[in-house]
Order: C-alpha cells, then structure tokens, then sequence
C-alpha cells in the first residue's frame, strides 16, 4: 500500500452501502454553527475532542512535545477548512484522520533517513504466534503501582511499530469501531483486523514478559 | 478446530462479531485448548489494562494551555479573513477608494 495520504476531503466510498436512515450526530449542529463564524461552538468542539487528539498524537509519535503541537495543528487545519467537512463521517473520525496524518508527518520528519508509513515494519512476523503460556497471577495492578504500571505500558507500546500501534491506540484505547479505524486510517476493514491482531498478540507477548517475571518473582 | 484455526478468529471473537456456528467451534476449543485459554485471557487483560490505565495524562493545565493557543491561532486566523472580505467588499463598491 502506499503511505497514507494527508488530503481532508472526506472519501465518498464510506456512504456505499449505507442506505439505513439515521439520526444527525449532535456535533454536526455545532460544526454547522462554527461554519457560520461561531467560535464558541468550534470551542466546545475542541473540548469534546483534545483529550483524543493528544492521545493519539503522543501515542503515534511517542513524543509529548509534537503531540501538544499536533492537537494545536489538528484543530487549527479543522478550523480553517470545516468547509471540507460534509458530515459523511464523524467529525471525531474526520479530526482523527487528520491528527493520523500530522502524527506520521512529524514520524518522517525525525527519521528524515526513512520513510513512515501506516506500512512500517508490518512485516514482521514478531509476536503474531504467541509462545508465552503462563496466566498473570496476581493481576498487574496488584504488583505494581499506578507510576510503575504505566511506564512499563508506554514502553511495551512504543516498541510497535507505527503501524500497529496506531491500529490499537485507535481501536482499543480511542474505543473507535473496526470501520471508523479504518476510514481514519485509509486501510480496509481486514487490514484493520489482521494489524489489530498482531498489535494485540504482540503487546500481550511484550507485557507477558514483564508479568510472568513478577509472578516467579513473587513466589 | 485447532489453534491456528483459532487464532485467525481472535479479533472477530474478542469484537463479539463471530458467526454463531463458528462462536459454538471457539468455545469447544476453548475448553480442551489450555494455551488458547491463557492466550484469550492475557490478551484481553491487555487490553483492558491499556484501556483502564490513562497511559498518558492529560491535565487540566495541558488542556488550558492548548485552548489558549488553539482559539488564538483560530482568531487571528479569522480576523484575517474578515479583514480581508471586508477589503474586498470595498473594493467592489468603490474600486477608485484603494
């Protein structure tokens, strides 16, 4: 595949098939209203969704300082083109795609070398057979404590590649269904599922290593 | 099924999105297949972990400070574009005024 676009216009394939009548999301009124000049709904648009934005953007970039740009960069690029935005998808979706895309930019930027794609080492076979069979007995939670567990979680994620990391960061932190990870990301619904798959069974092969430790270390 | 079988059905069976006959050949392997067993559990305590845990905070100061610089690039940004319609609505009226 080749490395993901960066246009914002939203893609006219995610209405095909979609035939069902629904309800308008709340958001597209305030987008509607800040569309009009009125910033106040564009500021309660930024509320719902710069904790998301953020997230993503570090968890992408493994960076706080970017992501505190990026979440800026997202917003501002939404603000001046809302007229891009024709509500075929969901204004979080559409934001999403946009933090993706700056999220990557800013990737490529620092390995100037190398290029960085949503393709980025999603070759490797890495992780995708589990090898490690031993329960998490007693739960993480009560071996280490919150500062501990953390760390241990924001290294063990940044060892993904990009590709798969952004995949779990969306599907399985950001809560956004198989679809609309995939609409956010340019992939197809199965290129969602087999990277979920892999991102999953290779971080849950990373944090085995780290519990069972604790577990034989406990006993 | 076996325990490749298995693990091709892992996400539609994590997302509940698993055809009935095929949900019904999962949990049977699931309940003779101790590995698959361990797999299943540690592989949603992954991500219930992740997903419970706030990986990254995101503070009350962090969210002030981006707002601030958020609305402020989006009001110049306005003001700009105001300004600018405004030349050009002069323009249009009385083009000899610039």
């Amino acid at each position: 595949m080749a490395a993901h676009t960066t246009s914002l216009a939203e893609d006219p394939a995610e209405l095909s098939g979609a035939t069902a009548v629904v309800e308008p999301h709340p958001d597209l009124e305030l987008v509607e209203r800040a569309k009009a000049g009125d910033t106040a709904a564009f500021e309660q648009l930024v509320r719902q969704y710069d904790r998301q934005i953020y997230r993503t953007a570090l968890h992408i970039t493994q960076n706080r300082e970017d992501a505190e740009d990026i979440t800026q960069d997202v917003f501002f690029k939404a603000f001046q083109k809302l007229d891009q935005f024709q509500g075929n998808s969901k204004f979080s979706t559409w934001l999403v795609r946009i933090a993706v895309n700056e999220s990557l930019m800013r990737l490529r930027k620092r390995k100037t070398s190398k290029t960085v794609s949503m393709d980025q080492d999603v070759q490797t076979d890495e992780g995708s057979i589990p090898r490690d069979f031993a329960e998490w007995r007693p739960n993480p939670e009560q071996i280490y404590s919150q500062g501990e567990l953390g760390d241990i979680l924001r290294k063990t994620i940044a060892g993904l590649p990009p590709g798969f990391r952004t995949v779990f960061t969306l599907r399985d932190i950001e809560n956004l269904s198989t679809e609309e990870t995939a609409e956010a990301l340019g992939l197809s619904v199965p290129a969602v599922k087999s990277r979920l798959l892999r991102a999953r069974l290779q971080l849950r092969e990373r944090l085995s290593r780290y519990f069972r430790k604790a577990n034989e270390g406990s006993k | 099924m076996n325990c490749t079988d298995f693990l091709a059905k892992l996400t539609d069976f994590f997302d509940g999105q698993i055809e009935p006959d095929l949900l019904a050949e999962v949990k049977e392997h699931l309940g003779t297949c101790h590995h698959c067993e361990v797999v299943v559990n540690t592989t949603r305590k992954t991500i219930d972990i992740y997903r419970d845990q706030q990986t990254y905070e995101f503070s009350e100061s962090l969210r002030s400070r981006l707002h601030s610089a958020i609305m402020a690039r989006c009001s110049q940004s306005k003001e700009a574009a105001d300004a600018k319609a405004r030349l050009h609505e002069e323009l249009v009226r009385d083009p000899r005024s610039h």
